[in-house]
């Protein structure tokens, strides 16, 4: 009796676990495919638009056919100044980035080593500052870069870059620094070190990834911007890539260009997508700096 | 008696010195912090204080009162706030505000839902895990800019989303659907990467705690409900205070899908630079200056109510205690230290 209704029941309890297994196997796969569609879609779709002939950009086939190249010729050759625009963006992304690591490196070491009064303030501080709002900087700034002549200039762009490149360079290098033992430093001082000495023959050099990928972070975030780049400039000579490309105008009057816009999107954005598949792993340990320890 | 005084010293000396390898640095401190801090006074402290000081000052030329034509700016006290809630700037301001509080609410809530299941599912996932993380970073790494253009296309009218849901919808005019574009477009761009940021908050829970949980007889919900979710509140939290700041200055995004002077989607920020870029300084420090306050007291508030704690783990440890609150478990003040570094600048200024 007992054996009787307990075969059946362990068969169901197998049934199940087995469809529980099966769905427990199956069902964070099937997450994944959705996250993965979910990122990767329309910046498929880009990609595909970018492919098409600008005779058939308004087919919605999932592949470009006839495959075509037309929309980068166009991009690179017409009178709209994009290979300019790549210049001065790397310009522009390049000097934020290396100043904002060189000064940035200075006070990220100290936040990170030296115990004085005041420190939380001085990180409150610096965080703080990059929540202010670009707007509330960049109004006062076109005024005074009106004054003194800095419009349509590099500087006057990547001066108040500085504003948020340097807040995130400090934070994610401190987090970084913070990860070296300070055993390190204090072997360097016994064997006839300065302080200084110890930071620029021991630290910087096993601080390399870390800064390496700060300078992606940085970089990144100093070629995505847009606000301050389209304020402080009305020349197209001095303008980023992202600011041309989103004034690109069509050859037929008030149509957008969307081909050639696609076009430049993918070459705008392709470096930063290879860097980020390349360096991935640094990257997510950059942006989560500290918790994945 | 000579030998013993020293040796009588030595336990009062002996914790000083060990303090002073990192004390009296102060000054040390100072000199090398002040780089970054001049270069923070110039291009943000001058800036807001510059923003004020020209909310109260009208540019340009004007006629006084005897039709004389005043050049350079006039001291006009509040006149330029006043100005802002009144008539037909007061609408413009209203809709901007209206529109501005609308884009942070829903897009955060989105993003904030989107983004925790997302990293449910990444943290339950051994397979694809490369393929997720590096999908993931997509979506952050393309500039803001280009996306708006991307969604531009997608939402055309005879674009690839009215094809899919069989509508004939033309997103880019007046109304609803401009501001849910700007809303999808958003949201696609920055859940992934509070996904990001909670699944490195998930990580740092220790797996004794949900088998404790399972031994206790917890279902999946309860799990969710009394375990994960508390554990990473303060990852999260933070998390979801620099994406309410991101929104709140959100620019690029709608200024490009849509379009400046769209009533549906202009925000404070568009407004602010409108207002800049028509040389209008007074009024637009006016509107910078709001928009900075409202982003203050939204920061203070969430800070105060929720506790969201910015400095995290960075804070400096005090021998004999901090001042503030401690920090409860290492791995959760990691985490919070941890998304503090990455959701907050890292996507600064581009939304």
């Amino acid at each position: 009796m007992a054996t009787a209704t307990a075969q059946p029941r362990s068969d169901m309890a197998k049934v199940r676990a087995a469809e529980t297994g099966a769905v427990k196997r199956w069902l964070p796969l099937l997450g994944v495919a959705l996250i993965v569609i979910y990122c990767l879609a329309p910046f498929y779709w880009m990609v595909v638009s970018a492919f098409r002939r600008p005779a058939d950009q308004f087919s919605n086939a999932p592949i470009p056919s006839p495959f075509s190249i037309q929309n980068f010729k166009d991009v690179f050759s017409g009178n709209n100044g994009f290979p300019r625009g790549l210049l001065n963006s790397l310009i522009v992304a390049g000097s934020v980035t290396i100043l904002t690591l060189v000064i940035g490196m200075i006070a990220a070491y100290t936040l990170a080593r030296l115990d004085f009064r005041g420190k939380n303030l001085v990180l409150a501080i610096i965080i703080t500052t990059s929540m202010f709002p670009g707007i509330s900087l960049v109004v006062p700034l076109l005024k005074l870069f009106v004054d003194i002549k800095w419009i349509n200039t590099y500087q006057a762009m990547i001066v108040p870059s500085l504003s948020f490149a340097l807040p995130l360079a400090v934070w994610n290098l401190t987090a970084f620094f913070r990860q070296m033992p300070q055993e390190l430093e204090q072997a360097a001082m016994v064997d006839g070190c300065t302080p200084a000495q110890a930071f620029r023959k021991v630290i910087i050099p096993l601080a390399a990834p870390g800064v390496f990928t700060t300078a992606i972070i940085t970089f990144i975030a100093a070629w995505n911007e847009f606000l301050i780049a389209l304020s402080m400039t009305n020349k197209k000579s001095i303008q980023t890539a992202n600011v041309i490309v989103s004034q690109f105008t069509g050859t037929t009057g008030r149509d957008q260009p969307f081909g050639s816009q696609m076009a430049a999107g993918v070459v705008v954005t392709i470096p930063l997508v290879i860097a980020v598949l390349l360096f991935q792993r640094r990257i997510v340990a950059g942006l989560t700096a500290g918790g994945v320890k | 008696m000579t030998a013993s005084t020293p040796v009588a010293e030595r336990p009062v000396k002996e914790p000083k010195r060990q303090q002073r390898f990192d004390e009296g640095t102060g000054r040390l401190a100072a000199t090398l912090l002040s780089p970054t801090l001049l270069v923070l006074g110039v291009v943000v402290l001058f800036p807001i204080m510059a923003a004020l000081r020209d909310s109260l000052y009208q540019s340009g030329q004007r006629l006084d009162e005897n039709g004389f034509i005043v050049k350079g700016s006039t001291f006009v006290g509040l006149d330029n706030y006043t100005a802002i809630f009144k008539g037909e700037t007061g609408d413009r301001f209203w809709n901007a505000f209206y529109n501005t509080t609308l884009f942070t609410v829903v897009c955060v809530v989105l993003e904030t839902v989107l983004g925790v299941a997302m990293a449910l599912i990444m943290h339950k996932a051994f397979k694809g895990r490369g393929i997720v993380r590096a999908s993931i970073l997509v979506p952050w790494a393309i500039p803001t800019v280009i996306s708006a253009l991307l969604w531009k296309w997608i939402f055309q009218a005879d674009g690839i989303a009215n094809t899919l849901i069989g509508t004939q919808v033309l997103w880019s005019t007046e109304g609803w659907q401009s501001k849910l574009s700007v809303v999808i477009a958003d949201t696609w761009k920055t859940a992934p990467f509070i996904g990001l940021l909670v699944l490195a908050g998930l990580q740092t829970i220790p797996a004794e705690v949900y088998e404790a949980a399972k031994v206790d007889g917890a279902n999946a919900w309860k799990t969710f409900t009394r375990i994960t979710l508390p554990l990473v509140k303060p990852a999260l939290l933070v998390a979801v205070l620099f994406r309410i700041l991101d929104t709140l200055r959100i620019f690029d995004l709608p200024f490009v899908l849509v379009g400046a002077h769209k009533n549906s989607v202009e925000s404070l920020s568009m407004l602010a630079y409108d207002e800049a870029s028509n040389v209008r300084y007074g009024p637009a420090a006016a509107y910078a200056t709001l928009l900075f306050l409202y982003v203050a007291v939204v920061a203070y508030l969430f800070v105060k109510i929720l506790g969201a704690d910015v400095i995290g783990e960075a804070r400096a440890k005090k021998p004999g205690g901090g001042r503030r609150k401690k920090n409860g478990n290492s791995g959760t003040a990691a985490a919070r230290a941890a998304v503090a570094a990455g959701a907050g600048p890292g996507t600064g200024g581009n939304v």
